[in-house]
């Protein structure tokens, strides 16, 4: 399957056509909208699952050396990744160095909805991955965070972290609930998936559709509201961004001899930009950082590059570099 | 039915910030106070809605408390060292309660 099949295979997928559904009505200026706590149950959903599948996997095939590896290179590319991203958009745009460093802790972050549509096409593919990849993309969270932090930090602006906001960053939840279920998970092993099955297993694609639609929404009312923020050098970097931090996952994957599915994985995880944990973080931690730009350059942008053709490109480099 | 004065403080905050805030009011002994969650609006930040929003921060929630006049000054110090950098609007009112020992 090349590149372009690959492409078609995913464009024509439920769960992208449900994001499509939703960006259109969004920019139609449909009055269809999804209840925040409908949205917020299906995010909870969907996280308890993920993670308890993890443990499931990691329950099965027990802890390993490659697995103490990919924790602790996601988390050196989570907090590496800010980096990179602040001194292109220092030199794409004319970001402040407070903004730039915002936008910047995104794009070391991840997007758990971008990993899960990731294994979505792997699952199409007939693709293996290791269950525990979920587990890096917990890891994956918040070091991007404390990066970004310390880049304003050496502008002199920001503030301090105090307790409040290490509890806003360590203990958000979603991570909770990710490490959490997947902890459980590993427990309770192929039983306790057996006995939830019905819940977590069968209704999960259409849990994740109902839920992309929601995010298509939410991305193109991001998209009308913010139009004037989307300048071309911000534009560009949301798309270059991404092919970069996948191209970190890649080497990563391939230097811990991971197979073609995790490989690509580690290339979602490093390519996608956060919207949930980390915009939260920078509202407490860089008040005075324009919330529209993050929030439309990681959900407006990047989320929907990721989803409509960066999966298909990583899927397409994961195989040729691991020669799967 | 006799009424007594009483000065209503609205704070309109980001989300984020409820628990900072409604500590830093507790911790200034102002023990009385609602929170509202916000559907929507339009500011200075441009348009926004909360439909459909799985993170906390897009949104916002409104503090409503009651003080008597003479507390109003406490209440306003500790409520502005948490909200002075972030976005969103505190307004006060003259108002009328029924009960005054309660505020």
């Amino acid at each position: 399957m090349d590149l372009i099949d690959l492409a078609i295979g995913n464009l024509t997928s439920p769960i992208i056509l449900s994001f499509a559904l939703g960006l259109f009505a969004a920019l139609a200026r449909s009055d269809l909208s999804v209840p925040e706590a409908v949205a917020k149950g299906m995010s909870i959903y969907l996280l308890f699952a993920i993670g308890f599948k993890g443990g499931v996997a990691v329950n099965e095939a027990g802890f390993s050396a490659t697995l103490v590896g990919a924790l602790v290179a996601g988390g050196v590319l989570s907090a590496a990744l800010p980096f990179v991203a602040y001194l292109m958009l220092r030199a794409m745009t004319k970001l402040s160095a407070l903004d730039a460093a915002a936008v910047a802790a995104h794009y070391g972050s991840i997007s758990i909805v971008t990993f899960v549509a990731g294994t979505s096409v792997l699952d199409s593919a007939g693709l293996a991955y290791d269950g525990w990849m979920v587990a890096v993309a917990a890891v994956m969270e918040a070091p991007a965070i404390l990066s970004a932090l310390w880049l304003v930090a050496r502008s002199g602006a920001g503030r301090s972290v105090d307790g409040d906001l290490w509890r806003e960053i360590l203990l958000n939840g979603s991570i909770v609930l990710l490490i959490g279920s997947f902890v459980i998970g590993w427990i309770t092993g192929t039983d306790g998936l057996t006995r939830i099955a019905s819940f977590i297993v069968s209704p999960f694609q259409g849990v994740l559709c109902l839920f992309l639609l929601d995010m298509g929404l939410v991305a193109g009312r991001g998209l009308r509201n913010s139009r004037d923020v989307l300048r071309p050098g911000l534009l560009a970097f949301g798309i270059l961004m991404p092919l970069i931090g996948a191209m970190a996952g890649g080497v990563a994957g391939v230097a811990l001899g991971l197979g073609t599915g995790s490989t690509m994985l580690f290339m979602v995880l490093g390519a996608s930009a956060s919207y949930i944990a980390v915009p939260a973080a920078m509202r407490v931690a860089l008040p005075e950082a324009n919330p529209s730009i993050y929030l439309t350059m990681s959900l407006g942008v990047t989320f929907p590059f990721n989803l409509t053709l960066g999966l298909a490109i990583y899927l397409s480099v994961a195989r040729l570099i691991t020669g799967g | 039915m006799k009424t007594h004065p009483a000065k209503r403080v609205e704070i309109t905050i980001e989300e984020i910030m409820e628990t900072r805030l409604t500590t830093a009011l507790l911790k200034a002994d102002v023990t009385g106070f609602t929170v509202l969650p916000v559907k929507g609006g339009s500011g200075r930040s441009g348009h926004w809605t909360r439909a459909g929003q799985v993170g906390r921060a897009g949104g916002m929630v409104s503090v409503v408390c009651i003080v008597r006049p003479d507390r109003l000054d406490t209440l306003l110090e500790a409520a502005f060292a948490v909200v002075e950098p972030h976005i969103g609007v505190v307004s006060v009112t003259d108002c009328e309660v029924l009960r005054a020992e309660r505020f």
